[in-house]
């Protein structure tokens, strides 16, 4: 494969940092690596020189970057993050289960089966429709306060629910621009080879759809990474949280900073992971000749 | 350095007051008044950190010589929300409107701004919330009084008033609750606790009760209710006058299992609070502290906060 061929057809080609990096600079050459260094270290002396000269940056650097509550921020905040972790990693599998099965009961075709569709755009409308916020407070307080019997009650449980809701509709329809990207002739294909709907879907366009979709279903487990911090309106101790209360303990920043140096840790590499995978995947497809 | 020894002596003479009030409260219950005891000292400690910036400006404390924010007006920040009994009555009249002078803070607030000089109409209410009240740099409004705990590490960011109210912790639960009962903080361990983030609540559960499980901390008092009536938590952490106001007016079928005696990190009390450097504070200190010595401050305490003994005493 040449480096010609792996250039789409917005110029970008394969690289760590985005766009074009890698051909851009050989095309341009040691002149175009020199501007480019040194416009940058312009750039970032700038802004530094824009934040350092405000006459508050002092009390703004104590109040934010002390390194000295930073340490005694870290446990509190590092055991919170890892309940994040914890939250993400268990809701992220259900999430591409529940999203996959409402997406392929949407693909079902015929009229027998249109009950069942309806059921599954009234579900994504619906759920899509609701702050994510709005769905944890009110599955949060309001499903325990009914004190149905046998219904769970842990704030963690609905919480953790609500997000699942939320971003299985959000990645159901993930999943459908996938189904439909593929040829309608491989379904007709499928069925005139005498395979049913449901064996259609699970062996020939469902694999097809989630490759075409990785990177996006990915950029969901980025978005997810962050948005499952939202469970502390619900009084959940996680890394946020933790923050918050060293924070409001001590009317210092530097706790947040903590927090979001741990999420930076987990949702950098995970895009740039994301990235690397969408690169190599089109250089594949661009190699079978697609 | 005269007067701020008086106006130290003064001070001792007010908090002592306070307790043997506190105390008079208590005795209904039987109880004993061993905390009371520390509260003087430290109290004091607090006030001498502030004093020495604050001597310099008793010369006047007239409108014409006070630092303002917008000059001739008295701008006083509040939470977005305020709750009774602090502003408002248990019964819902006024409710939110700080302009009422109805509640303790809203009544004190033009108490204040009386001593000040202020007429009515020269008192102007801002809604903040707890961030931006905070944050360093300039604030658009002269100091802000939302039951602010004075701390020593908060007090490094902003400038804190004299303590106006030293209260006590209180724990609410649903009547019938095992913890209803509770006699020490001992009874208390296996419990499931709430409480509201910015509060010193949460530093006296995680500190001095210290759960086998963390409390649940919520963004506002109004969820750790939630929570308590989904059943998620089986008692919530306030101060005094707070759990009044939860028992009577917000959650149904709760009571206030009983108040803290036990020594928190440092003895709640609430001050206005200043932007860092703020000259305003020695003129508002005196207003304070005169207050308290007249008994006006008292007065205020018996008719919105105190609403008579009997409350059980959970020791430490």
């Amino acid at each position: 494969m040449t480096e010609q061929s792996s250039v789409d057809r917005f110029g970008r080609g394969p690289g760590l940092f985005g766009p074009h990096r890698r051909s851009g600079l050989r095309e341009e050459g040691a002149r175009g690596a020199l501007i480019a260094f040194v416009s940058t270290v312009v750039f970032i002396g700038f802004v530094l020189w824009l934040i350092l000269s405000s006459d508050t940056w002092p009390a703004v650097q104590n109040q934010f970057f002390n390194w000295g509550h930073f340490q005694t921020a870290w446990p509190a905040v590092l055991s919170g993050f890892w309940l994040d972790i914890r939250m993400f990693l268990l809701a992220e599998v259900l999430i591409l289960a529940i999203a996959l099965i409402v997406a392929m009961i949407r693909a079902l075709r015929g009229p027998a089966f249109f009950p069942l569709r309806l059921l599954a755009v009234t579900f994504i409308d619906l759920i899509r429709g609701v702050p994510v916020i709005l769905l944890i407070l009110l599955l949060g307080f309001g499903v325990p306060a009914l004190q149905l019997p046998g219904v769970p009650r842990s704030e963690l449980f609905w919480g953790l629910t609500a997000l699942v809701i939320s971003y299985s509709a959000y990645t159901a329809e993930v999943y459908r621009a996938g189904i439909e990207s593929v040829r309608e002739s491989q379904r007709m294909s499928a069925r005139s080879l005498g395979l049913t709907q449901l064996q259609t879907l699970r062996y020939v366009l469902v694999p097809q759809a989630i490759r075409n979709v990785i990177p996006a279903l990915l950029n969901g487990f980025v978005s997810l990474q962050k948005d499952v911090a939202l469970v502390f309106v619900l009084g959940v101790r996680e890394g946020v949280r933790a923050a918050q209360i060293y924070n409001s303990r001590t009317f210092n920043y530097t706790g947040y900073i903590a927090a979001t140096v741990l999420f930076l840790l987990v949702s950098v590499p995970l895009a740039r992971f994301t990235d690397w995978y969408t690169d190599r995947d089109r250089r594949r497809k661009q190699a079978v000749g697609g | 350095m005269s007067t701020h020894r008086t106006r130290l002596g003064r001070l001792l003479v007010v908090v002592t007051a306070l307790t043997m009030l506190a105390a008079a409260c208590a005795d209904d219950a039987g109880t004993t008044t061993t905390t009371s005891a520390a509260t003087p000292a430290t109290a004091a400690e607090t006030t001498t950190t502030e004093a020495t910036t604050s001597t310099t400006e008793l010369a006047a404390c007239t409108v014409d010589n006070l630092t303002l924010v917008t000059p001739g007006t008295l701008t006083i920040a509040t939470g977005e929300t305020t709750f009774p009994p602090w502003v408002g009555t248990l019964d819902g009249d006024f409710f939110d409107e700080p302009t009422s002078k109805t509640g303790f803070e809203s009544a004190l607030a033009y108490e204040i701004a009386g001593y000040l000089g202020f007429s009515d109409d020269q008192v102007v209410w801002e809604r903040t919330g707890f961030d931006e009240a905070i944050i360093a740099g300039p604030k658009d409004w002269d100091f802000n009084m939302q039951q602010y705990s004075v701390t020593p590490v908060r007090d490094e960011v902003v400038d804190f008033s004299v303590p106006y109210y030293v209260t006590t912790q209180a724990l609410v639960v649903l009547d019938g609750s095992p913890y209803a009962e509770a006699k020490t903080i001992e009874d208390l361990k296996g419990a499931k606790l709430g409480a509201a983030l910015g509060t010193t609540s949460v530093d006296f559960v995680d500190l001095i009760i210290q759960p086998d499980t963390p409390p649940n901390v919520y963004d506002e008092n109004f969820d750790v209710v939630s929570a308590m009536n989904a059943g998620q938590i089986e008692g919530l952490v306030v101060d005094l006058p707070t759990a009044y106001y939860v028992t009577s007016a917000q959650v149904e079928g709760s009571v206030i299992a009983g108040k803290f005696d036990a020594d928190a990190a440092q003895p709640d009390e609430y001050g206005l609070l200043f932007a860092e450097g703020n000259p305003l504070v020695g003129c508002v200190n005196e207003a304070i502290n005169s207050l308290l010595a007249d008994g006006t401050i008292d007065n205020l305490i018996t008719e919105w906060l105190e609403q008579g003994g009997g409350i059980n005493v959970i020791t430490g």
